[in-house]
């Protein structure tokens, strides 16, 4: 327990410290209230926040009448108990273990002013050893983000309760015994060679650098230390980056309300694509007669085949210009935006209000669309918010918890710890997916469904809760509408009947819907695999159902929660980045909202909503939308039949792209904006939980690149705005004012507050509101106030494997990857640890295509055919092949269909029809990935003529 | 755009797998196949790692990894744990698997004054190919010093001959001991004690108070009173669970195997006794490994109980350990049944409150159990009569050593061990004169001859820095020394230490180099004894400078 929970109990102790009367909170060891006390107790094993282990035995300290000296860190002071920490018995065989210890460490510091070790050593003046040394083992520097130097291991296990009790990756054993006990990854293996998902939770934990970050990055000693934000996923990890000469040498995780100082790979590591080479410094315009074409490979490095540099002011004019003439000419319908989720909250307000105001249309969207917009879809209408009811830290209030279609452990990899230590310390974990994700083997029940079979199997569980009576009846009369509905509706859908249709045996089913239905506390969380299909929406509404009929939502510990994919997906929707909404969800087509937005804008605005992230592209290509501007996203990649949407964006009268690199959707762009990457900006991020956090400027920009909201300003006043916010960091905080003036949810939280307190949940209506964590406590935010209830039947997916195409192609994303790889292929621990685009399959099936792992692919659909490495993987059912699409040379989106969910608009990307053959030829590489700039040639990339793979 | 690619050289090759080792596919099913029937709970780890290495002779990568993915636990859980044990070979992948048989030459104490380390020179030439001789720590046999064990067949007097001998034919296998079976032992009255407190014919009170009355105390080591446990745990919330301790690898204590091998049911219906009185339903028998016949009979007479018993039994498990001196130490045997590494909790809480499966837990060494009956049967006084020297009860005391007749011994307390030699003996072995005795084991440190008129009991040696613990006298003459006896022993407690906290993990190690150097550096090793004495988690690594400092004291003329 940490000494901030303590702090609210009232309870204490009275106890004598060194001759003083001290008082400890009930629950508080010795070593704690010492600590409050000033008294500082020499501690190495023990770490704030960890279970104490009491290893160590730094901390003994000598309670009167007891036989042996006490760890201070595991005990308990009891009333009147004697303590001393500095009697000489007690500092004598402190000492002595800070001796022995010292013996058998190097010399150098591996640390440098942080080496616990060390400094306990100075503290008690040990200052060398009357040992002899023992036989060093060799340094391990196998992984690319991480050193093992167990010469400096200290055996405190620190790194182990990192590893399994905090993060539960399971990587790190303490093997063999007594003085060979060693450190060990899965069965002593090299770091690099092992399950280690680099998470770096035991480079943090470890008091003498026997951890430590790659390339001794210890050694740097940092010039600043900044509190930000991590840049990517919806988790929302607080961290610290560690600064010097304006470049990031390290990440620490801080002590958010999501994270509690843990990180994941990409958090902790994936910082240096902001330092690569390729970061677009200078404004680029397209020389003329540079035909834009869908059929390219990007190299970086030779922007200047395409682009010259310009000046700001030429290139802000001209990429004002350009839109203002289609505007002029075509109207502002021919206009469109696409937003990002990765940019702030203020950048996506100013980006919609840019569109609304200076472009004329609702033509605004973000690759929430991609995403979540068919999960938005249902919450709406069934529970009138599209945010989460609950945060995901309820899962340890909550005795089953419920996921689906989402591998957190990939996805939001500091989100799976909490469900991890949850399933540990007992809750009911039910993961329900087809391919087998790693959070499985912590699961109760693991339902391995057939792909495209949500609604059968959730309906069957719906069934099971209605037949057996296991409805929360009095909540279903009092807070829900259209049950007769439902009931009716699910009558034909039997666990017996449903079981061949989704291969879940029917007493599995009974036997989950059960233990949904009945415990104290049942959440969900749901990610992609469920929103990403022409049901998505129908498969959300199941999901809502599920909650509804069994009460098991409005409490904590319950509700349910889609875990949102980037670090402002929530932000940018709240914010109106999206066609139909303006901020907060206030339709744009409602009258009230309107008028509202007209008068807070001072101008007159388009009352229809507008075209969403597909049907922009599929209007490009009809030649109804003829200019764009697209800041921080990359459709070009992300968006399903890339060939297509690669075709729609270059057939365009005029695209500014804004970014800060040289991206697919750059490449077809009129003129390229240089941007600010994250660190280089002042803003805030929502994240997944609904909690607002701050993010702060640590670098200043390379070259001549500048901030996005700045660049937003400038085009806004370009195309007449007439927009004015001063301040430092492009206005940032101004906007954010002018923001919550729109926006009731978060009208208790100003900028000050943020300042000060670096994260606020919302709803928060006032500045004293300590923000609402669970939501639907008493009502709904529907008309009625009553939950919604909406039946689904079975619909199959759009395009079904059949003879000519038999396998079914999955997408999503990986660990170490982000989105369209555009940042993380150029983080150079990223980009090592997977180089290159990989499709994984089962065995079985490999084996059947006389194909190996590690062999060349091609994986062929309707729109298109891509080539890569085959991985076996046995988590991937029969039948399947699994790719992310992160990977340029090897564009899973490609292949990806573009039907889309009625309701949501979300394309079908989890599930299309695929041929898999063995052979083929793996597309070029250009001068980034492959692991090219973990290489020791650094981040130079030299180009040169030849055959990329073999 | 110009074609672009780059070198070759410049590209890392992806992952043909998901991060790290992969099941194969063929493991899987043996795993499968080998463990039918067997449990999958965490607390199954080390019974189901006995199944592969007693199938296979050793544990490939392979079968962990697939053993791993069969338990739902992780690689590093499984190979922390395999890697702890002695009786386990992990081969990784392109290391070669050990040979068929394995001979273990006990080097402990007893042993190694009897000559083990000719032994260790010599067999590995003579044994042929598929043999490896490895030393190993005390296998529980000091009286038959010194003692081998060819596979799982344990013998004393061992000689090269005899060895050889036994690799050539094979006899690898345990060699029962003639115990008392079920029948035998309730055709002479067996059980019938228990059941008259299960039938309500004796009440819980009374057995316990004969219990307190007799001062009948915990002879594991400890010495708690055995009453008095009882009574606490009663006390405790259900469930409550018993652990039984029979993993006796104190060096030079035998008692139990002895009485083991000869009637085990009295030990088993003392068990019955205290789980009626405390209110029982789990029991967990921890048997150490190196006594595979005591294990192949116990399984044997645990099933005929479980078939013939006239009143319902509570369960019990059995439960193999795998080569852990340190699994002796209470809350690592728990630590151990539950299918971990054996390294002891701190305390605490206590055993009694929160121990096995953090349960209320009544934990016993299997003699203090196998005195209830006898005790109930025969009353208090029957047992606090004997003693010498103003103490009271019976003893066992495992003598090895310089004597004519080592082995269990039967005296009163309180005796002196002068009068044990003398008494119980035979006196010392011809051409040897009394120079040294361990009153207590490794950890009971050593005294002088001169010293030789202490009565031994609980509570009389710890002024002179000793103390009696399992009741393991061995007797040294002018032959040997005792500077000798204190580094074999620190090696065996460095090798012994089960590496969790420092002053033990690190204190040992650099205690035997020191001890190793022709003149002592006492202030330092004071120092340090001080500070293992002291800040060790538990009784291992605080007993372990015993013989350190009565080496110093007593025979400061050696170093």
């Amino acid at each position: 327990m940490k000494m901030n929970d303590l702090a609210a109990n009232a309870q204490t102790i009275d106890f004598k410290l060194n001759g003083d009367t001290i008082s400890a909170f009930e629950g508080e060891t010795i070593i704690q209230a010492a600590e409050r006390h000033g008294v500082d107790i020499p501690h190495l094993c023990y770490k704030e926040g960890y279970r104490p282990d009491g290893n160590c035995r730094a901390c003994v300290v000598e309670i009167k009448g007891e036989r042996v000296l006490a760890p201070s860190c595991c005990r308990y002071p009891a009333q009147g108990m004697e303590v001393a920490s500095n009697s000489e018995r007690a500092v004598l065989s402190q000492k002595m273990v800070v001796e022995l210890l010292l013996t058998d460490v190097p010399k150098e510091d591996l640390k440098p002013g942080a080496n616990e070790l060390f400094q306990y050593a100075a503290k008690l003046g040990v200052t060398g050893s009357r040992f002899h040394m023992r036989d060093q083992p060799k340094c391990d520097v196998s992984h690319p983000a991480m050193d093992v130097n167990l010469d400096a291991c200290i055996q405190c296990t620190r790194c182990v309760r990192a590893c399994r009790e905090e993060q539960v990756n399971d990587v790190i054993g303490y093997a063999y015994r007594g003085h060979d006990s060693k450190i060990v990854f899965d069965f002593d293996d090299p770091m690099g060679d092992s399950t280690c998902v680099a998470c770096g939770e035991c480079v943090q934990a470890c008091p003498t650098g026997a951890l430590a970050p790659a390339k001794k990055a210890y050694q740097v000693v940092a010039d600043k230390q900044v509190d930000s934000v991590c840049p990517y996923c919806g988790v929302g990890c607080q961290l610290t980056y560690h600064v010097k000469d304006n470049t990031i040498v390290r990440v620490d995780g801080r002590d958010g309300p999501a994270n509690h100082e843990r990180l994941c790979v990409k958090g902790r590591f994936g910082f240096d694509y902001v330092h690569h080479p390729h970061r677009l410094t200078k404004p680029l315009i397209r020389k003329p007669g540079v035909t834009k074409t869908a059929d390219f490979t990007v190299d970086p490095t030779r922007w200047s085949d395409v682009f010259r540099e310009a000046s700001w002011e030429e290139a802000l004019d001209f990429a004002a210009n350009g839109l203002k003439k289609v505007r002029d000419t075509h109207g502002g319908q021919a206009l469109a935006g696409f937003g990002s989720a990765k940019g702030s909250n203020e950048e996506a307000y100013l980006f919609q209000k840019l569109v609304r105001t200076g472009f004329g249309s609702n033509n605004v969207d973000h690759c929430t669309r991609l995403c979540h917009a068919s999960s938005v879809a249902a919450l709406l209408e069934g529970v009138g918010s599209g945010a989460v009811s609950n945060q995901v830290s309820d899962v340890d209030l909550a005795e089953v918890i419920f996921v689906i279609g989402s591998n957190p452990t990939s996805n939001h990899p500091v989100a799976a710890t909490w469900m991890k230590n949850a399933a540990k310390r007992g809750a009911k974990l039910i993961i329900c997916d087809p391919r087998r994700p790693d959070l499985a083997r912590h699961a109760w029940k693991y339902l391995q469904f057939k792909a495209d079979t949500d609604v059968a199997m959730l309906n069957a569980m719906l069934y099971t809760i209605i037949e057996e009576d296991l409805v929360d009846r009095e909540f279903v009369r009092q807070r829900t509408s259209n049950y007769e509905a439902l009931r009716e509706n699910v009558k034909g859908y039997s666990p017996e009947k449903m079981a061949p249709i989704c291969g879940i045996p029917a007493q599995t089913l009974r036997e989950v819907a059960r233990t949904f239905a009945k415990s104290k506390g049942s959440i969900i969380l749901w990610g992609m695999g469920i929103s990403q299909h022409v049901h998505g929406t129908d498969n959300a509404r199941c999901l809502i159902a599920l909650s509804l009929v069994t009460g098991q939502i409005g409490r904590p510990g319950t509700g349910l929660h889609p875990l949102r994919g980037q670090n402002n997906v929530q932000g940018a929707s709240d914010a109106g980045l999206i066609p139909m909404m303006y901020p907060d969800y206030q339709r744009v087509d409602d009258p009230a909202a309107i008028e509202r937005f007209e008068k807070f804008w001072g101008r007159t605005l388009d009352h229809t909503p507008g075209l969403t992230v597909v049907e922009i592209i599929d209007a490009a290509c009809e030649g109804k939308i003829r200019g764009m501007y697209v800041e921080g996203e990359n459709p070009a990649m992300s968006d399903p039949n890339a060939n297509h949407a690669r075709e729609g964006l270059a057939g365009l009268d005029h695209l500014v792209v804004q970014d800060i690199f040289l991206t697919e959707t750059a490449y077809l762009a009129d003129v390229v904006l240089p941007a600010s990457a994250w660190p280089e900006k002042t803003g805030t991020v929502t994240n997944t939980d609904r909690i607002v956090q701050l993010g702060r400027r640590a670098l200043d920009m390379p070259g001549d690149a500048r901030q996005d909201l700045w660049i937003i300003q400038q085009l806004a006043n370009r195309l007449g705005c007439g927009w004015n916010y001063a301040g430092p960091e492009s206005g940032v905080a101004q906007v954010y004012e002018e923001m919550r003036q729109s926006m009731n949810s978060i009208g208790g939280i100003s900028w000050e507050r943020l300042e000060a307190q670096s994260a606020v949940t919302y709803p928060c209506r006032t500045e004293d509101d300590p923000g609402q964590s669970v939501v639907f406590t008493e009502n709904f935010p529907t008309k009625d106030g009553r939950g919604k209830l909406v039946p689904a039947d079975l619909i199959p997916a759009n395009e079904r494997p059949d003879d000519a195409y038999p396998f079914v192609l999955i997408t999503g994303r990986q660990l170490e990857h982000w989105h369209t790889g555009s940042m993380t292929r150029r983080a150079s621990v990223l980009d090592a640890l997977e180089p290159l685009a990989v499709g994984s399959m089962h065995p079985l099936d490999l084996d059947a295509m006389g194909a190996g792992a590690g062999d060349t692919i091609t994986v062929a659909s309707r729109r298109g055919e891509i080539s890569l490495v085959a991985r076996v993987d046995e988590g991937t059912p029969r039948g399947t092949i699994f790719i992310p699409f992160a990977f340029y040379e090897a564009a899973a989106n490609v292949l990806t269909n573009p039907a889309l969910d009625p309701f949501g608009k979300i394309a079908e990307l989890k599930y299309c029809a695929v041929k898999v053959t063995k052979g083929g030829e793996i597309g070029k590489l250009a001068t980034y990935g492959g692991g090219q700039s973990y290489s020791d040639e650094g981040k130079v990339c030299r180009v040169e003529f030849a055959q990329a793979a073999d | 755009m110009t074609e672009i690619a780059i070198p070759l050289s410049k590209i890392r090759r992806p992952r043909r797998t998901p991060k790290g080792r992969q099941v194969d596919p063929a493991a899987r099913e043996e795993i499968a196949r080998l463990l039918e029937g067997a449990s999958l709970e965490p607390d199954h780890l080390i019974e189901n790692l006995h199944r592969v290495q007693d199938r296979h002779g050793h544990l490939s990568a392979a079968h962990l990894t697939a053993l791993a993915e069969a338990m739902k636990l992780s690689q590093a859980e499984v190979y922390e744990v395999a890697s702890f044990y002695h009786h386990f070979d992990v081969v990784k992948e392109g290391e070669s698997a050990p040979p068929q048989v394995t001979v273990r030459v006990c080097e402990t104490l007893s042993c190694a004054m009897a000559g083990a380390q000719k032994l260790l020179d010599k067999l590995p030439q003579l044994v042929g190919p598929g043999v490896r001789v490895i030393a190993a720590p005390c296998i529980g046999r000091c009286a038959e010093a010194p003692a081998v064990c060819v596979g799982q067949h344990a013998f004393g007097h061992a000689t090269v001959e005899k060895v050889v001998d036994c690799v050539k034919k094979g006899a690898t296998k345990p060699v029962g001991p003639h115990a008392h079976d079920y029948a035998e032992y309730v055709k002479q009255g067996g059980y019938n004690t228990w059941l008259e407190c299960v039938n309500g014919k004796r009440d819980v009170e009374s057995v316990i108070k004969t219990l307190e009355d007799a001062g009948l105390r915990g002879l594991g080591g400890a010495g708690f009173p055995a009453g008095r446990k009882w009574r606490i745990v009663r006390a405790e919330k259900g469930p409550r669970l018993m652990a039984v301790n029979i993993d006796e690898g104190e060096p030079g204590t035998f008692k139990d195997r002895h009485y083991l091998e000869r009637d085990p049911h009295r030990f088993l219906e003392g068990m019955l006794i205290a789980a009626w009185a405390v209110g029982i339903e789990d029991i967990y028998v921890y048997l150490r490994d190196e006594y595979h016949a005591c294990r192949e009979m116990l399984e044997r007479e645990v099933a005929a109980l479980k078939a013939n018993a006239q009143a319902r039994l509570p369960r019990i498990h059995l439960r193999r350990g795998a080569g852990a001196y340190i699994c002796g130490e209470e809350s690592a045997m728990i630590e151990s049944i539950e299918g971990k590494r054996g390294m002891p909790r701190l305390r605490p809480p206590y055993v009694a409150q929160v121990g096995l499966f953090d349960r209320p837990t009544l934990e016993h060494n299997m003699e203090t159990l196998l005195w209830v009956r006898d005790l109930i049967e025969n009353g208090a006084e029957w047992f606090a009569k004997h003693g010498r020297n103003g103490r009271r009860g019976l003893r066992s005391f495992s003598v090895s050593g310089r004597v004519k007749k080592p082995g269990v011994h039967l005296a009163p307390a309180g005796i002196t061990v002068r009068e044990l030699i003398d008494e119980y003996c035979g006196g010392m072995l011809d051409g040897h004169e009394l120079y040294a005795y361990l009153p207590g084991g490794a950890s009971g440190g050593i005294l002088p001859a001169s010293m030789d008129n202490i009565p031994l009991d609980f509570d009389t040696l710890q002024p002179f820095g000793c103390f009696i613990g399992s009741a393991a006298v061995i007797v040294l003459s002018q032959h040997d020394r005792a500077r000798d006896a204190a580094v074999n022993l620190m090696k065996f407690f460095e090798d012994e230490s089960c590496g969790q906290c420092t002053p033990c993990r690190v204190g040992t190690a650099k205690a035997v180099k020191l001890m190793q150097e022709s003149k002592w550096n006492r202030e330092l090793l004071e120092e340090l004894s001080v500070a293992m004495a002291d800040a060790s988690i538990c009784g291992l690594g605080q007993a372990a400078p015993n013989p350190i400092r009565t080496v110093v004291k007593h025979f400061g003329h050696e170093v």
